[in-house]
């Protein structure tokens, strides 16, 4: 059965409290989620107290002012601090979303902040995303077509044909929504997860794919599409206002459509 | 690994990421199973709506009475109906909570073959009560 609890190495002890220097003016506390898989430790809440007035707006700027200032050995991904690269995606106040994009002001009380939920931890923020990119390159997200391209040019697309492809082109694979998703928790070996699936999508809905059969055999499965049970999750947690239940749902009317 | 899966301990597995989530490729199935959850329940609306009815405007009824009721073949049509789609709809509905939560993969297994045989039994039983009745 699914497990609903943390194995024992697993449980998250009260960790090291790092109070805001003296004279501090506005002060918040960023308890932070750190594991180092050197030290044999089980995991453990540290707490940083940082003074806003002394901080950039967003989650990102106080923890790279705390690594910088205050405790150096703080381990996350972080890259273009605006919301494009997708480096910075993380569980902040219970919702995973980019670091870059999240005010720290949106945050009531103190700011909780855990890696990606349920995915394998590599150090402190850092989860391992091989399996997630592994999903992503058996979806092929790359144009397939047998017709050459015209020798004077590029393959055309109608502007109605363009359109088809907003909402899913935008997308950064931060995986927040996979990493939110209960049926990815449980399933993520053999579920595809809404990122890969919008993703997917992204080349179904594509009027210059050639295979778009193809793409619809390989995702019918009882698994790798079908544990999507709508449950909503991804939408309401991407960091870029995207919809991947949308693309999920549209996949299944594709592949019923075809059978009906 | 902070991965609460909930596995025993597993062995060495050198097999590459993209190996193992190719795995053994697409089942090709899965649109008629969920096509049907959606066929079979937007059909009990009606249904369901119907046969609610029909038990609060038949307080009163006799023995006899409801024999009767029950016996009439637009009533016994429609009893059947639902008897079936209710059935099927629940061992498709119970299927999916089995496959997401069942593991290992013989109590998956043995535990969704058990809900569609007791679906399947029930689904007769209740047929066959309709018919004895109506025949």
């Amino acid at each position: 059965m699914a497990t609903f609890t943390l194995p024992k190495n697993s449980t998250i002890s009260k960790g090291k409290h790092f109070p805001a220097p003296a004279g501090a003016t506005k002060v918040r506390s960023f308890k932070i989620y750190r594991w180092d898989p050197d030290s044999g430790e089980n995991p453990r809440t540290d707490t940083y107290d940082i003074d806003l007035d002394q901080c950039g707006p967003m989650v990102l700027d106080a923890l790279i002012k705390i690594k910088n200032e205050v405790d150096s050995t703080l381990t996350f991904r972080r890259s273009c601090r605006e919301g494009i690269c997708g480096s910075c995606s993380m569980n902040i106040d219970g919702l995973n979303t980019l670091a870059c994009l999240k005010p720290i002001e949106d945050v009531k009380a103190e700011v909780r902040i855990h890696p990606l939920p349920h995915m394998p931890v590599v150090k402190d923020l850092v989860p391992d995303l091989s399996q997630v990119y592994a999903q992503l390159r058996s979806v092929e997200p790359w144009l397939k077509a047998d017709t050459p391209p015209p020798p004077d040019g590029e393959r055309l697309q109608s502007k109605e044909e363009r359109a088809k492809l907003d909402g899913l082109w935008e997308c950064i694979l931060c995986f927040c929504c996979s990493t939110a998703c209960p049926s990815y928790w449980w399933n993520g070996d053999r579920y595809l997860g809404p990122a890969v699936l919008l993703q997917a999508y992204r080349w179904i809905a594509d009027s210059r794919d050639e295979h778009t059969g193809e793409r619809l055999d390989a995702l019918e499965d009882p698994f790798k599409l079908y544990r999507c049970h709508t449950i909503m999750n991804c939408t309401r947690t991407c960091p870029k206002g995207l919809n991947p239940a949308q693309a999920i749902g549209d996949i299944k009317k594709m592949l019923a459509e075809r059978v009906v | 690994m902070a991965n609460p899966a909930g596995e025993a301990a597993r062995p060495t597995i050198l097999r590459t990421p993209l190996g193992r989530v190719r795995g053994s490729g697409s089942a090709k199935s899965g649109t008629h199973h969920w096509w049907m959850q959606r066929v079979t329940s937007i059909a009990l609306l009606p249904l369901t709506i119907w046969f609610i009815v029909a038990l609060a405007t038949s307080a009163g009824m006799t023995h006899a009475e409801a024999v009767a009721w029950i016996g009439h073949p637009f009533n016994a049509v429609l009893l059947l109906a639902l008897i079936g789609l209710t059935f099927h709809h629940a061992a498709a509905g119970l299927q999916v909570v089995l496959e997401d939560y069942a593991k290992p993969e013989w109590v998956k297994i043995t535990s969704v073959l058990a809900v569609k045989a007791v679906c399947t039994l029930l689904a007769l039983a209740a047929a066959l009560a309709v018919i004895r009745l109506a025949v």
